[in-house]
């Protein structure tokens, strides 16, 4: 590892302010980036960690009954929340319990590795991203693998969510990463279904409009069971083919609209 | 150079870092707290759990910096006052819950924060919590047992569930 300077600001404008610094860079868990910077694959001047900003922290209802989570909350405090089951679940099987005692939302969303799980629950439940700029929708937040709307030194300050009648999250997990080698986030809402996939795409998350369809009209997993996805443009590599991911997505899907009616989240 | 004040195992510190330095060096080569052990050094397999304000956490995968003015325990801080073994590590011994020994002071820390949560685990929420500790010696079964003796549940009762 290169080594930087390295500050722990109180507050978030004070955050913003460091972060205008040449090649600083922001951290929060530092769950991916403490592993890119030991592989030298970024040598920042200064790292601005958000660990000390209280007002980054904690999990709320809002007057809109909107569950609102700070940036820099964990993934450990996200799993214990009770407000949005499908979600906390999720979050409950990210990494290991040491990972998800550091590793943030904020820090999952602006990172958006292709194979996370948190950009699929974003997607899923229309949620909305709240910057210290500007608040983004999730339909337009996520511009493919890695790549976000984040400006330079824009900071993911909050991410709000509006509780579905029913969701849930399905991972067939890529055993030494834990990683999703395909992720599936089935929610139902009022205004319809929404099913989003990540780790199977070369463009990073999506939704799967053919299963959202078939969901709208008859919400079980018989309704997906005959659809197919077509393996262009998904990954390949040496855990699973594209046309494996393919099928993959289809597997999954089924498994989480079953689960969420089961679970009853 | 940056300076860190934390309390390492109940004794206050003061120490210069680097921007980089990690924790488990810093605990290793500063404090020369030898026994949380680096294995991969990449977050995957647990050798360097500690607990950072109760919370276990991979002290490969944390800078130091990050821990200033926070309570951290080491493997060498969960022995009893008297230096005899703390309740798990004695429960890992008798149960012969390692054999290199190499991963063994993350399953004990990991082993601590799981039964803070849950005292009393089944078998598999026991696996399920270690999933971020690898053994590649014994494969996990007397480390689960060693777990769920330390949880003050009966070993012969485990044998029986699948």
């Amino acid at each position: 590892m290169y080594n930087f300077n390295f500050i722990r600001p109180k507050t978030i404008p004070d955050a913003v302010k460091a972060l205008a610094t040449e090649d600083a860079v922001v951290m929060s868990g530092g769950q991916t980036l403490i592993p890119t910077l030991k592989q030298r694959l970024a040598s920042p001047s200064l790292i601005v960690s958000l660990n000390a900003i209280s007002a980054m922290r904690g999990i709320f209802l809002n007057k809109e009954g909107l569950v609102c989570i700070r940036g820099a909350t964990t993934h450990s405090n996200v799993a214990k929340n009770t407000s949005y089951p499908g979600l906390s679940n999720m979050a409950a099987h990210i990494g290991d319990p040491a990972v998800r005692n550091r590793g943030t939302i904020g820090g999952s969303l602006a990172n958006n590795d292709p194979a996370a799980c948190y950009p699929s629950a974003v997607l899923a439940s229309g949620a909305s991203i709240i910057t210290n700029l500007r608040q983004i929708e999730a339909h337009e937040y996520f511009q493919g693998m890695f790549e976000t709307m984040l400006g330079e030194g824009e900071i993911i300050t909050e991410v709000k969510f509006p509780i579905p009648m029913k969701a849930n999250y399905q991972k067939f997990v890529q055993p030494a990463s834990r990683f999703a080698l395909v992720g599936v986030f089935v929610a139902k809402y009022s205004d319809g279904v929404r099913v989003a996939i990540t780790g199977a795409s070369e463009s990073g998350v999506f939704r799967w409009t053919d299963a959202e369809n078939a969901l709208n009209k008859d919400f079980s997993s018989a309704a997906v069971s005959q659809l197919s996805l077509d393996p262009d443009g998904m990954i390949g590599d040496l855990h699973g083919s594209p046309k494996y991911r393919a099928h993959l997505v289809g597997v999954m899907t089924g498994r989480a609209v079953s689960q969420s009616l089961a679970s009853n989240t | 150079m940056i300076n860190v004040s934390v309390v390492i195992n109940k004794k206050l510190c003061s120490v210069e870092v680097e921007g980089r330095t990690l924790l488990s060096r810093l605990l290793r080569e500063q404090m020369k707290l030898t026994g949380t052990h680096i294995g991969c050094d990449t977050s995957q397999c647990g050798a360097c759990v500690v607990h950072v304000d109760g919370i276990a956490v991979k002290s490969c995968t944390m800078l130091a910096v990050e821990a200033d003015g926070s309570k951290i325990v080491t493997i060498e801080g969960m022995a009893n006052l008297d230096g005899s073994l703390g309740a798990i590590q004695k429960a890992f011994q008798d149960h012969h819950g390692l054999q290199c020994g190499y991963c063994t002071p993350g399953m004990v820390m990991s082993a601590a924060s799981l039964l803070k949560e849950n005292p009393k685990p089944t078998q598999k929420e026991i696996r399920e919590y270690l999933e971020g500790n690898l053994c590649r010696f014994t494969g996990c079964h007397n480390i689960v047992k060693a777990i769920f003796s330390a949880s003050g549940q009966e070993v012969a009762a485990l044998i029986a569930e699948p």
